[in-house]
């Protein structure tokens, strides 16, 4: 494995005269969780989607365990291990969780033109998605079709079927968002949990949860870059405390701002 | 809501003795034991009819599969009922009269056809998605009303119905009924095999959030689109199976209309389940039939009746029997 799992390099991306990624350069080594914050209207949600591939940059690479993966697709960059959690809770409705849990397993498990055979009694997908659900808690659940879980839960699914493809590098879009203190506390044990063996980009805005988890951070103003470093660097830094951890004081503790 | 129009979704199985359960049954025996009644009642008419009803079944089932489990609302789907039709009726004319020539063509002609309107179509969605599908079709109608040498815009009638080596006599009503009752409930056999194997759950995922999908890593677009094809290839044979049926071929086969009377009969029946196409195309066949008997306009009393199943049965009657209701 490269001394770094991913490197961007000046990324740029436009939408007219608004420039929500503007010569973006970061690396993230393995291992590592690396929180990204930054006010409403920073860039993170376009950087997510430049990095799985939703968004193509103007200018810039990113390299993926050394390979060029700028130009691939949303699936390919799946494939080489690269998952990512949506903050809008974004599943299979009509499924159960373990069938969602399940089919996140199957992308990984070669072609998928087997057009004969019960999936849903092949063990080869089953037991993984299991194994996924029993580790974020929702083991009991797996037979429930979604629309009966609660919204903490579904947060829990998300993140059961990012882990089930073993990802290298997992993209977690805000996982807190709109849980309540018990269920956020619960998601950051998870979450700890996963440190160590899984590197992690997390993007989240509240701030108790990303200083308990991160080992780096990275504050996005408009598109830029303004700071990087570990939690108390970032903590001291004055500019960041004016463009954000200030205006964080005023909006209050732990506040979800879209 | 949206959950609840996909009832086969469920991972739970059904009692034996639920009213759906028992219905199903009796429309297959009702279906099964009909030649009998026909023979002992004298009333062909009735077998004539109900071998029309399965024929359209087929291709309702085809149409389920693209629809209701894989979102792909296709508005041009008689197309391959011509196609099909077409190609046993051109090959008659032209002297190739064996039906191990012409339903495998009829099948593969329609295979790939398919292949070249889901490669464009499929890269669009929602409302455009429908509009290329029945330009497709409408094209295919037109090249029809072209083809001077096999009768243009009057049709072509086909002297001779597919001939099996003697083994299978097409001209024997029963015979072709039995037919037709065998390959829908084959292809109702392949829909269900289907949709419950891997290819099947990543068709039903990409139906129900395709961006999450590719995010997990599966390239959507092969799979809708071999979906697309298996759903053409099974109309085509319904369409081989019509113009035997009729003895009788021509560009009003695959005229828009009928793309809709096939949506009809899915939505009717019930999206996403296995034996709602199956449903859908008795009711509806029964009601136009029965329908114009009492009045000139059938449409008039037909079209309120689809507006209350679409409003207010979601599931439509397949759903209806599985006691749910919308909202």
């Amino acid at each position: 494995m490269a001394e770094t799992l991913l490197q961007i390099e000046g990324l740029t991306k436009r939408f007219g005269g608004v420039v929500p990624a503007d010569a973006i350069s970061l690396d993230i080594a393995p291992g590592e969780v690396h929180a990204i914050i930054g006010p409403n209207g920073a860039g993170k949600t376009t950087l997510i989607g430049l990095l799985s591939g939703e968004l193509a940059p103007q200018q810039g690479r990113i390299r993926f365990d050394g390979e060029d993966i700028t130009r691939l697709p949303v699936y390919r960059r799946s494939q080489l291990g690269l998952a990512r959690s949506f903050q809008i809770t974004s599943l299979f409705r009509g499924f159960t969780a373990l069938d969602n849990v399940a089919l996140a397993v199957q992308a990984h498990r070669g072609h998928s033109f087997r057009f004969w055979r019960d999936a849903r009694g092949e063990d080869e997908l089953r037991k993984p998605a299991l194994a996924a659900l029993t580790r974020v808690g929702l083991a009991e659940r797996a037979g429930m079709r979604i629309e009966r879980l609660s919204h903490g839960e579904l947060r829990q699914l998300e993140i059961a079927m990012a882990l089930s493809a073993q990802p290298r590098l997992l993209l977690l879009d805000e996982p807190m968002a709109g849980l309540g203190p018990e269920e956020s506390a619960q998601m950051v044990l998870m979450l700890r949990q996963l440190k160590g063996s899984t590197t992690i980009l997390l993007i989240e805005h509240d701030m108790e949860a990303v200083f308990a988890l991160a080992d780096r951070l990275t504050v996005l103003v408009y598109g830029r870059i303004i700071a990087s470093g570990d939690p108390e660097t970032i903590r001291a830094d004055a500019g960041v405390r004016q463009a954000y951890l200030g205006e964080k004081d005023g909006a209050g503790q732990g506040g979800r701002h879209g | 809501m949206t959950a609840s129009a996909h009832p086969s979704l469920d991972a739970r199985p059904e009692s034996l003795l639920a009213p759906r359960t028992v219905l199903t049954g009796a429309l297959l025996a009702v279906l099964a034991l009909l030649p009998l009644y026909a023979m002992l009642s004298g009333n062909s008419f009735a077998l004539t009819l109900f071998t029309r009803v399965l024929i359209l079944a087929i291709g309702a089932v085809s149409l389920n599969l693209i629809m209701g489990y894989g979102g792909m609302v296709s508005f041009g789907h008689a197309a391959y009922l011509g196609i099909g039709g077409y190609a046993v009726g051109i090959l008659a004319k032209e002297g190739v009269g064996s039906g191990l020539v012409q339903w495998p063509v009829a099948i593969a002609v329609s295979a790939l056809y398919a292949l070249v309107v889901g490669a464009l179509s499929l890269r669009t969605r929602g409302v455009y998605f429908i509009m290329i599908t029945l330009a497709f079709a409408q094209m295919i109608y037109y090249v029809a009303i072209g083809l001077d040498r096999y009768g243009g815009d009057d049709g072509l009638t086909i002297y001779r119905r597919s001939q099996f080596g003697g083994v299978i006599d097409l001209n024997n009503k029963t015979l072709f009924y039995y037919l037709c009752f065998a390959l829908l409930l084959a292809s109702i056999y392949l829909v269900a095999r289907i949709v419950n194997s891997r290819f099947g759950l990543v068709i039903q995922g990409a139906r129900s959030n395709d961006r999450r999908m590719r995010a997990i890593g599966f390239p959507t677009f092969r799979y809708k689109l071999v979906c697309f094809v298996i759903a053409g290839a099974l109309c085509g044979l319904a369409g081989a199976l019509l113009a035997n049926q009729t003895n009788f071929i021509s560009p009003a086969l695959m005229h828009w209309t009928r793309s809709g009377d096939l949506i009809v009969m899915a939505v009717l029946g019930g999206l996403g389940s296995l034996f709602g196409p199956l449903i859908g195309a008795v009711a509806f066949l029964l009601l136009e039939e029965g329908l114009s008997r009492v009045t000139e306009y059938p449409d008039l009393i037909l079209g309120p009746i689809l507006l209350l199943v679409a409003i207010y049965v979601h599931g439509g009657i397949d759903g209806l029997l599985a006691g749910r209701r919308n909202g």
